[in-house]
């Protein structure tokens, strides 16, 4: 079973040659057989090495016992004056509160249950089957972290659900504690597979040393595949978030002190049609407050179960090899002379590497990621939303000239590499009007014509609500799309017919670098990107570059027209938060204030029409670009508040 | 005027490893046998041998691969004579030829890649002229004569190195002239007061210790390569012996050093036993592979034969057990002259080297023991390692540490496994270096390679290094599942001597050698990479050259090399290894 490292400069250049595999839908078999008789299955999945699974509490004193845990425990002990024993029943206690409690019939409850609930809302759960086969083989030869998306509650228990369907080993997964809090459920949760972490204990050495070598040691002993949130928490957006680095530290660790030949890490892209989560992020991203989750409120959210939330298309992906990935990249000797158990900061080195290693991940979930046409169909509403408000025009457009539009943007993102699921032998227009008919909560079709479902009258907020809600669809193609688009961008600003190409450079450069917290853009790779970029712009006869210069060829006005339309929401959203710097007064203003006041800003501009795009209100967005400004120096957090370097921002 | 020393060439290998009379073969029947009378295994036939051959490399006896049998002389380069140090040698009237065999013979080492090139007849840069100095004054003179005609001198022990150390580096335009110290081997005298002999450095092991044995005495040091390799060479490459939990490593057993540099006569001026003369001057000797002189004689110390030798064996269910035995042995500060730990790929490689057993009675036993091993204690026969043991002493206090050893490794589930066992665990030390010939017959290439390593990474750069040859094999084309496997074969206080074993078959490869050396030097990253040394008592050479400088550090690199400038400015000593 090979694995691979990660965008070879082929893959990265031509798209069109990736293979995929295909789609096995697995509610098919629970439609027409017994979930209780698959709920109690014989389940006897393939261990790493053929080890045999081990009972919690042997784990737990495995992990009481490490020579790390035993040398942290004393350091803290002399420093505070506490006893060692007070210490260690810390420690006991903090795995007591975080350990999983794998049970096989809490699966097999889960099992039975998810089948149900699952038949309801989906029409389909697809799976790569080669990819699980490629899991199994990587679970036997080595320890494995599988690394899913993450844009639902659904997801883990989603993932656990494939796991025992295809007789793979079960993981444990990392969660954050706030499900804890469900009473009822948070105990179900760490039966099936969970464990449960703080969301903060930035200096809490005892907490860090006990997390981490739990972690360490289930991986190391190859109990159970450990599984986590590379990007550390939901996605409200649908974009992949910045990853988060913790916990990719803790599992490559024991590679680089040489404690395990190889670790493998599956990426898994998990797709929805509909996402159940749609208008509660929406709400969430214009500030009505994320609903504590609690068991009550989950039963509430029952009334989702009578509607159709569409398929599913869970990828797995090629398993990356950490020891290829740090091959030539990391010098494993610097463990030589400190004792391994002793607890380190990582060196520039390793967080370097962990920083990109963790960048190719995320692409590599990204690339997985199956489109419905539906996010074609989201892309083009949105745009011809603002476009005739805009003009002042009737809103929406005709279902034929969708179609014919949807054609074209099929072709083109086929072209730049999407994995795009457009039924072949369904004409164009059912699959617009199936896609349609699946999201009527955001669009309404009358007399021929599709728009947003918003209305002039409706409030602001609840416009906005539509709006963030079809833009999170647009967002799932925006990693297709983020490098030609920051291009095309580059050149429109570059206003004249002679387009320099160092001058387009360095406008993607600059573009690039201030939206590298909102997209996934691999630090130091601008001009690995610039090149991607023109590769498929000049590939698909958009652009032709020579030496010095860009020219934009007759065909490409279009193409280019749609780029830059995609990127303008956030041009203009980081535009308005530059200007709210500028024209209020901050002096006062904390961090925490700043969303509030940039977002009645906003509002301010909306209602007179100076902002046509709804979606700047996201908070996403506004934090976005503040770190964005700060990583710029335009704006500096002095004891909280922010302070503005006013010709900084003048400038921008 | 033919090699001074014929006798040694004549019942030596040239291409291969040891006496020419002893060899492994697989006879008419298809059964295994090993030939001669030098050893104990000599003249028997070994019946599981085959099996394990043929399964542990998919190789077959009907896919030879035997060698060029004669060496022809129209292969060997023409020697580049310096007519004007002819003369002088001449008229100095020590020994000396440009004979091809003899040439040839002192050309190489033991690394599979030159015994690989004899095999085919394929003869690189070999010396131009062999000298055969016997006693310190030859050595002085030749090595004045060599500075004055600019003449390179590449000594020459035993010839065991398998660090490409031999190797005349191909870039030399000088004359090379190889300084054979085999005739200088005689003890000069014996100090009973101090236990101490002074011997010539040409002396091969086997020898020295069998002279001194006359006298009642030992030096108790035994590389397993001491049938061949002579004391310069230890010094010159800093060797260790197994029984070096009770003699040390020969850095320990020195205590005068004699060696002839470019500049003169490098020596101490007294015998006592430790100094405090700023850093010690044998540090820059030893390990020095040549670079600097010729090492002519050396004070060691010596002991009293042993009155008592014990041989053991102890099974352990699998090697994380063995190598917690083994520390704890280290902590305790108890190990036996010897205690070595078997991977299980090992033990059942021991196992197909048993020989045919005369009784039945034997094979019952043997059948019994096996029995209670893996069914009434439940050893997975596939986990299961080995540590051998030899105790040496007087008897009663060789039985007592056999207790105190036996009682330790019963904590980690080991199981005493005879004597037996044990004693043939070393014999195989010695005949194992046959078996690569054996191999090489049939497609079958392979070599060792150690490292030392602190006791907490042990289990890790055991497996890691494993894997990385079982993983690398099958990148560079192997068609065959290779042998990858270690033991340990030392303890120290802070850590162990670990060797690996790899191997082989290369049917289908076109340039198995180029493989063969991709994967060692992978493995040899990987070592580096999980906390081990660049060697262990092999010594560095040619071979391992380029990983130096990470090794010692940059200002390290500046100090050996500004000794080299200062001692033999002029590079005669040229053979390149170390720096």
């Amino acid at each position: 079973m090979g694995t691979i490292v990660l965008f070879t400069p082929l893959k990265l250049f031509d798209p069109m040659l990736k293979k995929r595999d295909d789609f096995e839908d697995i509610l098919e078999e629970r439609r027409t057989s017994s979930d209780l008789r698959y709920a109690l299955r014989c389940y006897t999945p393939v261990l790493y090495k053929g080890v045999t699974p081990c009972k919690t509490s042997v784990l737990k004193s495995m992990v009481l016992q490490s020579d790390q845990l035993h040398y942290v425990i004393n350091q803290v002990s002399k420093e505070s004056g506490r006893a060692a024993d007070d210490v260690r029943e810390e420690a006991s206690a903090i795995l007591e509160e975080m350990a999983h409690s794998l049970q096989l019939s809490t699966v097999r409850f889960f099992a039975f249950m998810l089948s149900k609930v699952f038949k309801t809302l989906f029409r389909s759960i697809c799976v790569n089957e080669e990819g699980i086969q490629r899991l199994q083989q990587a679970i036997q030869e080595h320890p494995v972290v599988l690394l899913p998306s993450h844009r639902s509650y659904m997801d883990f228990l989603l993932m656990s659900y494939i796991l025992y369907t295809y007789d793979v080993a079960l993981p444990v997964i990392a969660a954050g504690m706030d499900f804890m809090g469900m009473k009822f459920v948070g105990e179900m949760l760490r039966m099936s597979g969970a464990f449960f972490i703080r969301r903060s204990f930035g200096g809490d050495k005892l907490y860090w040393s006990v997390f981490s070598e739990y972690v360490k040691t289930m991986l190391k002993n190859g109990y159970a595949p450990v599984e986590f949130f590379l990007e550390g928490t939901r996605s409200r957006t649908s974009k992949s978030l910045t990853p988060k680095l913790g916990l990719l530290n803790i599992v490559m660790d024991p590679f680089l002190k040489g404690e395990v030949f190889d670790v493998n890490v599956v990426p898994v892209s998990i797709s929805y049609e509909r996402i159940l989560e749609e208008s509660l992020y929406a709400r969430e991203l214009l500030g009505v407050p994320k609903p504590k989750e609690s068991t009550s409120g989950l039963f509430k959210a029952r009334k989702v179960l009578s509607e159709d939330y569409g398929s599913i298309h869970v990828y797995f992906g090629q398993p990356v090899s950490v020891r290829s990935l740090a091959e030539g990249r990391v010098n494993r000797c610097q463990f030589n002379l400190v004792p391994r158990h002793i607890p380190r900061r990582p060196s520039e080195e390793i967080q370097s590497f962990v920083n990109d290693s963790a960048y190719r991940l995320v692409r590599a979930q990204e690339e997985n990621m199956v489109l419905k046409p539906w996010v074609l169909l989201a892309s083009l509403l949105l745009q011809n939303h603002h476009q005739n408000r805009a003009a002042g025009q009737k809103p929406g457009m005709a279902l034929d000239e969708l179609t014919t539009q949807a054609v074209w943007l099929r072709d083109v993102s086929r072209q730049y590499g999407a994995f795009l699921h457009w039924p072949d032998h369904t004409s164009p227009s059912e699959v617009v009007s199936s896609g349609l008919s699946l999201h009527r909560a955001l669009v309404r079709v009358c007399e021929g014509r599709v728009q947003l479902a918003v209305e002039q009258e409706e409030e602001l907020l609840s416009q906005a609500v539509v709006v963030l809600s079809c833009a999170s669809y647009r967002n799932q193609m925006l990693h297709v799309f983020v490098r030609p688009a920051l291009l095309a961008s580059a050149i429109h600003i570059a206003s004249s017919n002679q387009k320099r190409k160092t001058d387009v450079f360095n406008s993607f450069s600059f573009l690039r670098n201030m939206f590298s917290s909102e997209f996934i853009l691999c630090p130091g790779a601008t001009v690995q990107d610039f090149e991607e970029a023109c590769y498929l712009l000049v590939k698909t006869g958009v652009l032709q570059v020579t030496q010095q210069e860009v020219l934009v060829t007759e065909r490409g006005h279009r193409t280019l027209a749609f780029l830059t339309s995609m990127l303008d929401p956030f041009l203009q959203g980081y535009q308005v938060v530059c200007r709210f710097l500028c024209e209020e007064d901050t002096e006062t203003l904390t961090e925490k204030q700043f969303i509030p006041a940039v977002r009645k800003f906003i509002v301010n501009h909306l209602l007179a029409g100076r902002l046509r795009y709804a979606e700047v209100l996201s908070s996403d967005l506004q934090k976005n670009a503040l770190a964005a400004l700060q990583r710029l120096g335009a704006v500096r957090k002095i004891k909280g508040y922010l302070v503005k370097i006013q010709h900084f921002l003048t400038q921008l | 005027l033919h090699g001074c020393a014929p006798v040694w060439l004549e019942i030596m290998k040239w291409n291969g490893w040891g006496y020419s009379d002893s060899r492994f073969l697989f006879n008419k029947k298809g059964q295994a046998e090993f030939t001669g009378k030098r050893y104990r295994l000599s003249g028997m036939i070994i019946p599981g041998l085959k099996d394990w051959f043929e399964g542990t490399f998919g190789a077959n006896l009907q896919h030879k691969t035997p060698p060029t049998p004669l060496l022809t002389n129209t292969a060997v380069p023409p020697a580049t004579l310096n007519e004007a140090f002819v003369e002088e040698v001449k008229s100095t009237g020590i020994p000396f030829s440009h004979d091809a065999e003899d040439r040839v013979f002192r050309a190489h080492g033991h690394c599979l890649h030159e015994i690989f090139a004899l095999r085919e007849g394929k003869i690189g840069r070999v010396p131009d002229m062999v000298v055969w100095p016997s006693c310190h004054n030859d050595v002085v003179k030749i090595v004045q004569l060599a500075c004055k005609h600019n003449v390179c001198l590449m000594p020459y022990g035993g010839g065991t190195s398998v660090s490409s150390a031999l190797e005349c580096p191909p870039e030399e335009t000088r004359s090379i002239v190889s300084l054979d110290t085999s005739q200088m081997n005689r003890i000069l005298w014996i100090d009973e007061k101090n236990l101490t002999a002074h011997v010539e450095a040409g002396i091969v092991g086997q020898d020295l210790e069998r002279l001194l044995n006359e006298s009642g005495y030992c030096t108790g040091h035994e590389p397993d390569s001491m049938e061949f390799s002579s004391l310069g060479g230890w010094v010159a490459t800093r060797a260790s012996g197994m029984k070096k939990n009770i003699y040390g490593n020969i850095e320990d057993l020195v205590v005068h050093i004699k060696m002839v540099t470019p500049q003169g006569v490098i020596e101490k001026s007294c015998q006592g036993p430790r100094m405090s003369t700023g850093p010690d001057i044998h540090h820059f000797i030893m390990g020095s592979e040549g670079t600097l002189g010729v090492v002519t004689e050396v004070t060691m110390k010596i002991r009293p034969m042993p009155e008592y030798q014990k041989y053991g064996s102890v099974v352990f269910p699998n090697f994380e057990q063995g190598v917690a035995c083994l520390r704890e042995v280290a902590k305790q500060r108890c190990a036996p002259a010897s205690i070595r730990l078997m991977d299980n790929e090992q033990f059942k490689f021991g196992h197909a080297l048993k020989p045919q057993v005369s009784s039945i009675f034997t094979s019952f036993l043997d059948g019994l023991k096996k029995f209670y091993i893996t069914k009434f204690k439940g050893f997975d026969p596939n986990h299961l390692c080995v540590a051998t043991l030899l105790f040496e002493g007087n008897r009663e206090k060789v039985l007592q540490h056999e207790k105190q050893v036996y009682d330790i490794a019963a904590k980690f589930g080991g199981l005493a496994a005879g004597e037996d066992n044990g004693q043939r665990g070393y014999m195989l030390t010695f005949v194992i270096a046959y078996l690569r010939d054996l191999g090489m017959d049939y497609y079958v290439i392979g070599e060792s390679f150690e490292t030392s390593v602190p006791w907490d990474r042990v289990l890790d750069i055991c497996r890691n290094v494993k894997a990385r040859i079982i993983r690398e094999c099958k990148d560079k084309g192997v068609q065959f599942p290779p042998l990858s496997t270690c033991r340990v074969t030392q303890t120290y206080d802070a850590g162990a001597c670990v060797y690996f074993y790899f191997a082989f078959n290369y049917r289908g490869l076109s340039d198995p050698v180029h493989v063969y050396e991709q994967v060692e030097h992978a493995a040899r990253e990987e070592i580096l990479a999980n906390g081990g040394s660049l060697s262990h008592h092999h010594g560095v050479g040619k071979l391992r050259k380029e990983w130096m400088r990470d090794t010692i550090s940059n200002v390290g690199m500046g100090m050996l090399k500004s000794v080299k400038d200062y001692v033999d400015p002029n590079n005669i000593f040229g053979n390149r290894n170390l720096l």
